[in-house]
């Protein structure tokens, strides 16, 4: 087991992939940007106001994302005073992993749950709630914090922080879109077809409702992976994949997931699906989160 | 007009960029070895400079067991003193269950149990433990990674000469996993 040590070829493949969504949604926004260009007569000009309008917000974004998505769950910052034994948790689990203390947050919140978030190993954060503080034993909240702390080793955190970002983006301007659908464009009064511009209408709709659907699969291919390496990761940092496989136990019992602060856009990040189950194939493909049997199974098995 | 020269040259570049290779590669591994142990050193120290005040805390509340704390005391010199790795290890072991007899001891005496700086430095402790686990646990890693890249064929042969040797681990003696005996 102690073979599989910082896997080098998880963190290449994850930067990869966060340039390549990066790239990839860059080119949505282009595509985007050039429907409300044609709507407004003006190709170019609808083209650079989105390419400058996501590049300044990727750039933004990028920066402070990770105090962003901290704040939208309402994970407080804590000292060591107040949470000791959290923190050693925290140091000594980064001593093992060879990275940086992460910075510690608090969610007020009877759920059992966690995130991590950050740019890289050095800007990092991991935030717990109070109700998985209380109700997790030594091995349990340590295998809980060697999963995230995985996260953080294997930039999965960039590559989930971008995919929060960028699916921000499209959403915003798909609904921008779609807005101006609505309200009648920049009155293009072409001789040459009515028809051409219906056809026009029908494809920005399409891609409008479209986009934002793409932005979700893609988040969601990244996390399940990423998951089982993760719980992988964190038996590898513990020595003791039991701990984690308890743990998980106790958050599926859990009849309250965190509803409350969780949203799409951020249910990625947690270490199970922050919300209540729901059974049907459109769940499945849309779930964030690998089945936490088959999660529990595969520890187990190591 | 590729004469037999050029073939030399070029099979001579390749076997040099293959050699910088590994030379980097080693350097990398060996800093990360380093590195890692100094993450041991500073929790060792910080455990040596913990240990007075929690000896004088239970010396208020336990004058009499004086055996606990002279094995205490002596460990810790020992500690401060060690030298090598092995060293640094065989003493560590042994403070360590010097502080695990300190405690034991400690159970007997409710007071003290209850005492806010007994508490405290209890919790620091543990928690300083932990962490030479756990940066001792990431030193071995890094260990048989290095080891392992210069034992491999065909870098052994080159490790030798570019003076890469094995480093020791941080190892845990197998009396550490009894339980400690408490004399009184």
């Amino acid at each position: 087991m102690a073979e599989k040590l910082v896997n080098f070829d998880e963190i290449r493949n994850n930067n990869l992939k966060s340039l390549l969504l990066f790239f990839f949604f860059m080119l949505i926004i282009a595509g985007l940007g050039l429907i409300v260009g044609l709507f407004w007569g003006n190709l170019y000009f609808g083209l650079i106001i989105a390419l400058l309008f996501g590049g300044v917000y990727a750039l933004i974004a990028w920066f402070s994302g990770a105090n962003m998505l901290l704040s939208l769950t309402h994970a407080k910052p804590v000292t060591k005073k107040e949470y000791p034994y959290l923190f050693h948790t925290l140091e000594g689990l980064a001593l093992a992993a060879g990275i940086p203390t992460p910075k510690a947050y608090v969610i007020k919140d009877s759920a059992l749950n966690a995130f991590a978030t950050g740019r890289d190993p050095n800007n990092s954060a991991i935030a717990v709630t109070t109700g998985l503080l209380e109700k997790m034993n030594r091995e349990e909240l340590e295998g809980v914090i060697a999963h995230e702390m995985s996260h953080i080793r294997n930039y999965d955190i960039r590559a989930m922080l971008i995919a929060a970002v960028m699916v921000g983006i499209i959403v915003l301007l798909s609904d921008f879109m779609l807005r101006s659908f609505l309200w009648g464009g920049g009155g293009r009064r072409d001789s040459n077809g009515g028809n051409a511009q219906i056809i026009f209408i029908v494809v920005g709709l399409v891609l409008a409702i479209l986009a934002p659907l793409i932005g979700e699969m893609i988040k969601l291919a990244i996390s399940r992976k990423r998951e089982y390496a993760a719980d992988a990761g964190a038996a590898v940092l513990t020595r003791y994949p039991a701990g984690l496989a308890s743990a998980l136990r106790k958050i599926a019992a859990d009849p309250d997931p965190l509803v409350d602060t969780a949203n799409k856009a951020t249910a990625h990040l947690f270490i199970s699906t922050p919300f209540r189950k729901k059974k049907g194939f459109l769940v499945k493909l849309f779930s964030t989160h690998p089945p936490i049997e088959e999660r529990i199974k595969r520890l187990e098995a190591m | 007009m590729i004469s037999v020269a050029w073939i030399i040259v070029i099979v001579v570049v390749i076997l040099l960029l293959i050699i910088i290779g590994l030379y980097n590669a080693l350097i990398r591994l060996k800093n990360q070895v380093q590195n890692s142990w100094a993450q041991i050193d500073v929790q060792l120290k910080r455990r040596n400079d913990l240990i007075p005040n929690l000896v004088e805390t239970v010396k208020g509340y336990a004058k009499h067991e004086k055996g606990v704390f002279t094995e205490v005391t002596k460990a810790r010199t020992a500690m401060m003193q060690a030298g090598s790795i092995g060293e640094k290890a065989d003493a560590s072991n042994m403070l360590s269950d010097t502080l695990k007899s300190l405690f034991a001891v400690a159970e007997n005496y409710p007071d003290l149990k209850a005492n806010e700086n007994f508490l405290q430095l209890q919790e620091e402790l543990s928690g300083t433990e932990n962490k030479i686990a756990y940066s001792r646990q990431h030193y071995n890693d890094m260990v048989m990674k290095f080891n392992t890249k210069i034992q491999l064929f065909p870098n052994n042969i080159f490790a030798g000469m570019l003076n890469f040797t094995e480093t020791e681990f941080f190892k845990v003696a197998e009396k550490e996993k009894e339980n400690p005996k408490v004399k009184f």
